[in-house]
């Protein structure tokens, strides 16, 4: 069974103290992502990974009667729910609109096209032993 | 000496008109390269900031395009390569080789194609991955060179809040990759009308200021002219020429629509003699060109505007013309305005029995209940036809005004319409 891990966060959710186990205490939590990587790997159960960039670079894509409609940002409606993902390749956000604009469920739900970051797949961050944005 | 003070005249007059004409195909060119609009504006501003130094010292290049161009170029070249390899900062040395002259363009930066670039950079700025009020700001700031404190007045927005907008634009422009190369001839026909409304916007926000708003808002007019006159010299589209040309018809009579109190004109009380004449000649010779095919909602809106501009009294506007103008308008662009608009003019073409019943789905309309220029267009229809129930519909139409100024003119017109004393004196 293959399973996603959503991973969220909140902008300024990594200046939160509060939230840090007390002193002595190991909560289990691995604090960099490339040691976490790492950790899926030499379990082996890492089937992928990527980080995006933030959600101010999303774009939400509609189809409704024909006709395509483009937010600047995430999806925000609260009734909707991830049904999955894909993840394509191509050379700029108007080709992966494109693509957005013909999923199956354009027409009734959103396809959020958010980037991802350069460098930060889980092969590579295996390969360099870093992962950007871990710093 | 006078020929050093010359030489610092010309090269400023140069670099002026540099900025203006020139800046944005530099910055186009630069940016179609490196990917990063930001990153080309700094190298573009720096190029500018060393033109200021050299060409009063050096004299003013053949090409001055070009040598910006390469100038920016190089400056983007150095600041890419200070990210990768980061070198401390150190003083000049005087024993240093002097700064390579900058004459010829560098290979491969081909200036040529800087037209293409320009309408490129317009693409990118409007992409409809972006907000639109974020495409407005990066067309002003980036296309058409205002600054960011410019952009803020004229929005009546803090500076601090355009210039966040500015930034997470252009961090979007990067990140999620959006493309500054053209795209292909039926892509760049759908993005050229979205390109279009980011103009029209820009002028509607200037026309719309009103009196007590900084004078600087009404330069927005002034600055979607340009950008129209830029797009119609990149792409001779009949629409695009279309949009030119409403622009022109509009902005004609900008002297005219405030009296010296500022308050807001009726057009068929204009002082026609205040109309701008070479405006509204430039727009007729434009739309003489747009050839036979269907015409678009702007060609259509500049058509019915030259027909009122061209109409030597009020009393002389072939409304019969315009009422088709708008039906057609109504076939390819419907909206509640048109559909206003419409009735209006079948109500001068035809009497106002004919406009009314022209108005009456709109009327029924429950969306439009609380649409104030519906109920003016139906006041007035009311009026022209002798019906008492016309002040109580200029009545509906003001208690729905938001904008005082409007408010008090319906209201105007309410008591004028009112039987009675105050109704038989107006």
């Amino acid at each position: 069974m293959k399973y996603l891990l959503l991973v969220a966060n909140a902008p300024d959710a990594w200046d939160d103290t509060d939230a840090r186990p007390a002193e002595g205490v190991d909560d289990g939590v691995i604090t960099d992502w490339a040691a976490y990587t790492r950790a899926l790997h030499e379990a082996g159960v890492l089937v992928g990974g990527q980080a995006t960039h933030t959600p101010d670079t999303a774009t939400s894509v509609q189809v409704r009667q024909g006709r395509r409609l483009l937010v600047d940002g995430p999806f925000a409606d609260t009734k909707e729910h991830l049904i999955g993902y894909y993840v394509i390749e191509v050379p700029d956000l108007d080709t992966a609109l494109d693509w957005a604009a013909r999923v199956p469920n354009a027409r009734t739900g959103t396809i959020e096209v958010r980037p991802l970051q350069e460098g930060s797949d889980a092969a590579t961050v295996l390969a360099t032993g870093r992962a950007p944005g871990s710093a | 000496m006078t020929d050093g003070v010359d030489a610092d005249a010309d090269a400023g007059a140069a670099l002026q008109r540099a900025w203006r004409e020139e800046r944005a195909a530099v910055l186009a060119t630069v940016a179609r390269r490196l990917g990063d609009l930001q990153k080309a504006e700094d190298a573009v501003q720096e190029a500018f900031a060393a033109a200021a130094v050299r060409w009063p010292a050096q004299g003013v290049p053949d090409r001055p395009a070009a040598w910006l161009t390469t100038a920016a170029w190089r400056k983007a070249l150095d600041a890419l390569r200070a990210d990768r390899f980061p070198v401390p900062a150190r003083a000049p040395d005087p024993q240093d080789p002097p700064e390579a002259a900058v004459t010829d363009p560098e290979p491969g930066l081909d200036v040529v194609a800087a037209e293409d670039d320009v309408l490129s950079l317009i693409l990118t700025c409007c992409n409809p991955a972006l907000a639109p009020e974020a495409q407005v700001a990066l067309t002003l700031r980036h296309v058409a060179g205002l600054t960011d404190r410019q952009i803020a007045a004229r929005f009546l927005v803090p500076e601090a809040t355009l210039t966040k907008r500015l930034v997470r634009a252009r961090g979007k422009i990067r990140d999620a990759r959006i493309s500054f190369e053209l795209p292909d001839r039926t892509r760049l026909e759908e993005r050229l009308v979205e390109v279009r409304a980011v103009v029209y916007l820009i002028f509607t926000e200037g026309y719309l200021a009103s009196g007590d708003e900084p004078s600087v808002r009404a330069d927005l007019c002034d600055e979607a002219i340009w950008l129209a006159r830029q797009l119609h010299r990149l792409g001779p589209d009949p629409e695009t020429t279309g949009l030119l040309a409403l622009l022109l018809l509009q902005n004609a009579r900008a002297a005219a629509r405030r009296d010296a109190d500022g308050h807001l004109v009726p057009y068929d009380e204009q002082d026609r003699t205040l109309w701008d004449a070479d405006a509204v000649e430039q727009a007729k010779q434009l739309l003489a060109t747009t050839g036979a095919a269907p015409p678009g909602p702007y060609q259509l809106q500049a058509a019915i505007a030259l027909l009122h501009a061209t109409a030597p009294t009020p009393g002389q506007v072939n409304w019969t013309v315009i009422a088709q103008l708008y039906d057609a308008l109504a076939r390819v662009e419907p909206s509640p305005v048109v559909e206003v608009n419409r009735a209006l003019a079948v109500g001068r073409a035809r009497g106002a029995q004919h406009g009314l019943a022209a108005l009456r789905p709109a009327l029924d309309d429950p969306r439009l209940a609380a649409y104030v220029p519906l109920h003016a267009a139906h006041a007035e229809l009311l009026e022209r036809a002798g019906d008492p129930a016309a002040a109580a519909a200029w009545e509906r139409a003001a208690a729905l005004a938001g904008d005082p100024e409007q408010r008090a003119h319906l209201t105007r017109r309410a008591v004028r319409a009112a039987p009675g004393p105050a109704g038989t004196t107006g």
